[in-house]
């Protein structure tokens, strides 16, 4: 019996179709569903499946002061975004500049001993918070930097430096050695043909990174939940980890708080989908 | 590297003088990234070890910080509570990674064959892998409400349940479902990275069995699995890695790794030893206890994705 290559037979490509759609995209269609609803539709009892009634409340609710967390007089879901804005952003630009650099080293300069030391940041960046996260309390606690966006950015370079360096070295590689020597004999210095050849050939890996990096920053917990006490550094996942913990959940604004704070990695995932797909097929990407 | 010959117009004494440079412009390059890694990661792992030696307890700091050589692990080795939590580590680590295989491999063989609407099939997925960790904890512990969730709703609908279930107050079946949320989020980062090995496969090798006489499930058997192997084992090791380390939807959805320890992983254990009651020096010992054990992993990991590291 003659399939023309296809594992799978065309009922079965169907029935399984449904089934990863059912999967993938449910949960996710309930959770904006119920952002949309009014109180009364979340909390009918006994509970319906079809919405009774739809408003936009919760998203003008969620951004007013006391709304979500303790009364600071500014909406502490706001605060907790833009410290998340700032660590994220921080953190990218810091692993970026510093990484790019070292990954050239790695990838075209005579160091030695740099296949072990290569090892040893992917390595290092495999390594689980935990881990690292009890000296880097009490050096922070001795430094006063505990509760500021500085320990965050710190922190998250444990795990962001090691992959823009391991993730950079293989893009500098895939750059024709060729391309570079031309210009040094043009009289280019090796920085030189760093900056103007090597760094503008390999500007789409270097998007991608950064988007990687971002995400990864955007959805740091653990850190973030030890180092931070109040509003000047806590980030939008603590923020709303401690909403669910409280005794009177007001469900309608902790799932619009989700939904919120995850549409930034939905759009910029779902604009940049090339690059989310081939960076992950690459693998070294936690997560 | 070695290739002094490579550029024969280069005068033989300014090559030397450049290589000189080259190597003082590696060292420039690299000392930015080796400080911040020296300051960030090596030091608190040599701290750590450092810290695991003595008993410190910054609830009571009168009694002092005394030097208790290995004392810290062997009280953990003896811990029942610590065993425990490794227990329920590697039951949600195998639970989740063994379903993500399962669900991954079934998506990914789907998302290689032609079809109409294929890439928004593939776009679907950036859904569950964007969401955030936090926010997916969020939509789980909606769902799974006892009162208002809509997996009581439905299954009461459907007749599979009586009345509803409190599935966060369960000690069997918190942990399960928990892994259930874990897998929703992490099947398309399995998916993406067994479909990445499915792609290059020619499909003139599955003709070629179909001349044979074979059957789908004999192609599958015997071209896709022998040629995936080596992507499927590093894709499981890369997860167990992501798996052993959880934390963050365990804490959104329990508060506490309840109910009644149910759901205390070790990642879980360490965290209220040090950081609830201020155990530091047990704390630390433990956090290498699993320091070794994902350094093992990792070392796995690296010889299945770079099979020359051996050396």
């Amino acid at each position: 019996m003659i399939h023309h290559g296809n594992l799978l037979s065309p009922t079965a490509r169907r029935m399984l179709l449904v089934v990863y759609l059912a999967f993938t995209l449910l949960p996710i269609s309930w959770l904006f569903l119920s952002t949309i609803q009014t109180q009364a539709s979340l909390l009918t009892l006994p509970p319906h499946i079809i919405p009774t009634g739809f408003t936009l409340r919760n998203y003008i609710d969620i951004f007013a002061p006391a709304a979500f967390g303790e009364n600071t007089g500014q909406s502490t879901f706001v605060l907790a975004l833009r410290n998340s804005v700032l660590v994220s952003l921080g953190t990218t630009i810091i692993s970026l500049l510093f990484g790019t650099l070292a990954a050239y080293a790695f990838a075209r300069l005579n160091v030695p001993h740099k296949r072990t030391l290569l090892l040893i940041v992917l390595a290092s960046q495999l390594l689980p918070a935990i881990s690292v996260i009890i000296p880097l309390f009490r050096m922070f606690r001795g430094a006063h930097l505990l509760d500021t966006l500085t320990a965050l950015i710190l922190a998250y370079s444990t795990f962001s430096l090691p992959f823009v360096v391991w993730i950079m070295a293989g893009y500098f590689q895939s750059v024709p050695r060729e391309l570079e020597e031309a210009a040094r004999l043009d009289g280019a210095s090796r920085f030189g043909a760093f900056i103007r050849i090597a760094l503008p050939l390999v500007a789409p890996g270097l998007g991608a990174t950064a988007l990687f990096t971002l995400l990864n920053a955007w959805d740091e917990f653990f850190f973030a939940l030890i180092f931070t006490s109040t509003y000047a550094a806590k980030t939008a996942p603590v923020a709303l980890a401690e909403f669910i913990g409280r005794h009177s959940v007001n469900w309608g604004l902790l799932v619009t708080g989700g939904f919120i704070a995850s549409l930034p990695p939905i759009v910029l995932s779902l604009v940049f989908y090339r690059y989310i797909v081939s960076g992950l097929a690459a693998g070294g990407i936690k997560g | 590297m070695d290739r002094p010959l490579s550029s024969p117009v280069q005068p033989s004494k300014r090559s030397q003088g450049s290589e000189f440079s080259e190597l003082t412009l590696g060292l420039l390059m690299l000392a930015p990234t080796a400080l911040v890694l020296l300051l960030v990661v090596g030091y608190p792992l040599v701290s750590s070890f450092w810290l695991s030696l003595f008993r410190v307890n910054l609830a009571n700091p009168e009694q002092g910080q005394p030097f208790v050589g290995l004392g810290n692990y062997l009280h953990a080795l003896a811990q029942p509570d610590f065993w425990y939590a490794i227990q329920r580590t590697i039951y949600f680590t195998v639970g989740s990674v063994g379903i993500e295989l399962v669900l991954g491999l079934l998506f990914a063989v789907l998302l290689n064959e032609r079809f109409r609407g294929n890439l928004g099939a593939r776009v679907a997925m950036i859904f569950p892998w964007a969401l955030l960790t936090v926010s997916n904890g969020v939509l789980w512990a909606w769902m799974l409400n006892p009162t208002y969730g809509v997996v009581n709703t439905l299954l009461i609908r459907l007749g599979v349940l009586d009345a509803p279930k409190a599935w966060l107050s369960d000690t069997f079946w918190t942990m399960n479902v928990i892994i259930l949320a874990d897998v929703w989020k992490t099947v398309p980062n399995m998916t993406l990275l067994l479909l990445a090995g499915l792609q290059p496969i020619p499909h003139e090798l599955y003709e070629a069995a179909e001349v044979d006489g074979a059957s789908r499930w004999q192609k599958f058997r015997q071209v896709t699995l022998p040629l995936l192997r080596p992507v499927i084992l590093v894709a499981v090791a890369l997860r167990t890695i992501g798996a052993f380390r959880v934390f963050d939807i365990i804490y959104v959805l329990t508060g506490n790794g309840g109910p009644a320890n149910s759901t205390k992983v070790i990642s879980f254990y360490n965290y209220d030893q040090a950081f609830h009651y201020l155990y530091f020096g047990y704390g630390a010992a433990i956090s290498w206890l699993i320091t070794a054990c994902m350094l093992l992993l990792i070392i796995i990991y690296l010889r299945l994705l770079r099979p020359d590291v051996e050396s």
